[in-house]
């Protein structure tokens, strides 16, 4: 199918994304390497009036590390990051989750930020920025505001930002002296995962984030588990996300793999 | 800051296999739709229109771009490679087309074009690629006669074959 009649906006400053953004609202959506709203758009489960192309934008193309924190602008691809010097020694559970997004000829287009404006429950992304708790930066005319991870992600498709917003970038922290690991199980490499899961240690043992079960990427932090208590805490943990069938997996089949990679990918990270 | 009105024609710009070409698209028309039905360069072909297929590969700028995913209207100042750029004359094929066409890496034909500017621009870059990386490579296109075996050996042939047409063999 094609996309539905839009007005297209080039951007050449920040200013003129956010008076686009501020003047249309909710009929305008930022067009950033355009894999998921284009998709959108040809499917015409999105008919917005304008469209604010930012990736002219050099300014929203950078990598920064502050302090503690790497700042990824709205407008870095995902291919960007994976080719960024720095990305295994700063942020390893993003280079072990990236490649897992698309593929090399979607990668090469789509951005970072764009795949947590979208917000699909299974996408990588927004699985690595819970289970990191980044902070994604949002930017209207009027104001700016850091908004939590865990806060970001409203429901399937839906996040905090408002219809003026512009996401600027997002921060993920530069945890140390860690371990993390990450799998994922799709019917091809590259397609939606039925499941991903991340798993990091921390000071008390260990955070274990569920993607594409729940609505949202889902996180908890358990105290170092071992053995029954470690099956249990997975087996409680596995329904609470409420895993539903569908076309590509059950329900039940979708708790088993969350049981299963969670031993896995928690003894890996623990041992 | 530009502005194209949705009900209209604007002028697109662009260099398609180094030569400069010119259209007229409305701002919702597709890069793949303005190939073909604007400029006639109909050897990139449209399957899903969702960018799962892999159909409509094509380089912008040095980067892969399903071009169903992409507007007329973003790639405008733009370098665009398509297969009718891979030949070097029009009675002569390049290397990996030769190459595809000696190991039968084709059958219908018609999700061949992405492939092969997806290996071609892959091959550029990693000159000695394994199977396991033309196969995450190849991830990213769906072949409807499932002949997946002869691509992937025709890759690591037109590999081989590129690599020893490079390597210096004498110092006269």
């Amino acid at each position: 199918m094609k996309p539905p009649a839009f007005d297209y906006l080039r951007a050449e400053t920040v200013g003129d994304v956010l008076e686009g953004l501020a003047q249309q609202g909710g009929d305008a959506r930022v067009l950033a390497g355009g894999q998921s709203l284009m998709a959108m758009l040809n499917m015409r489960l999105a008919k917005p009036k304008l469209l604010i192309d930012i990736m002219r934008l050099k300014e929203l193309r950078q990598i920064e590390r502050k302090g503690d924190a790497v700042v990824i602008g709205a407008g870095v691809r995902q291919a960007d990051l994976l080719a960024w010097p720095d990305l295994a020694e700063a942020l390893p559970l993003v280079s072990l989750a990236l490649p897992w997004v698309g593929h090399v000829q979607t990668r090469s287009r789509g951005t970072i930020c764009g795949s947590l404006a979208h917000a699909d429950p299974s996408a990588e992304m927004p699985l690595a920025l819970v289970a990191l708790g980044g902070e994604v930066l949002l930017r209207s005319a009027k104001r700016r505001r850091r908004v939590a991870a865990k806060d970001f992600f409203a429901g399937m498709m839906l996040t905090a930002r408002s219809d003026d917003e512009l996401i600027e970038g997002i921060s993920l922290p530069v945890v140390r002296g860690s371990r993390f690991a990450f799998r994922e199980v799709a019917r091809r490499h590259g397609d939606f995962a039925i499941v991903a899961c991340a798993a990091m240690k921390t000071e008390a043992g260990v955070r274990f984030t569920v993607g594409g079960v729940a609505d949202v990427p889902t996180a908890r932090d358990w105290p170092r588990l071992e053995g029954s208590a470690l099956d249990d805490a997975l087996n409680g943990f596995a329904y609470e996300l409420g895993a539903r069938d569908d076309v590509h997996a059950t329900a039940r089949y979708r708790r088993d793999l969350v049981r299963m990679i969670g031993r896995d990918l928690i003894g890996e990270v623990l041992q | 800051m530009t502005r194209l009105k949705a009900d209209a024609r604007h002028s697109v710009r662009f260099t398609l296999n180094g030569k400069p070409a010119e259209g007229e698209a409305e701002p919702r028309m597709l890069l793949s739709d303005f190939l073909r039905h604007q400029l006639g360069a109909t050897g990139t072909h449209v399957g899903c229109e969702h960018g799962v297929c892999g159909a409509c590969t094509v380089v912008v700028d040095g980067m892969l771009t399903r071009s169903c995913l992409t507007l007329a209207a973003q790639v405008d100042g733009c370098e665009i490679r398509t297969v009718e750029g891979l030949a070097p004359s029009a009675d002569r094929l390049g290397v990996l087309q030769q190459v595809f066409r000696r190991n039968h890496a084709l059958q219908c034909g018609f999700c061949t074009a992405g492939i092969l500017m997806s290996l071609d621009h892959y091959l550029a870059k990693n000159p000695a690629p394994t199977e396991a990386d033309i196969r995450d490579l190849l991830s990213g296109h769906l072949c409807r006669c499932t002949g997946y075996t002869p691509i992937i050996q025709a890759a690591l042939v037109a590999a081989a074959e590129l690599a020893s047409a490079t390597k210096e063999t004498s110092d006269a």
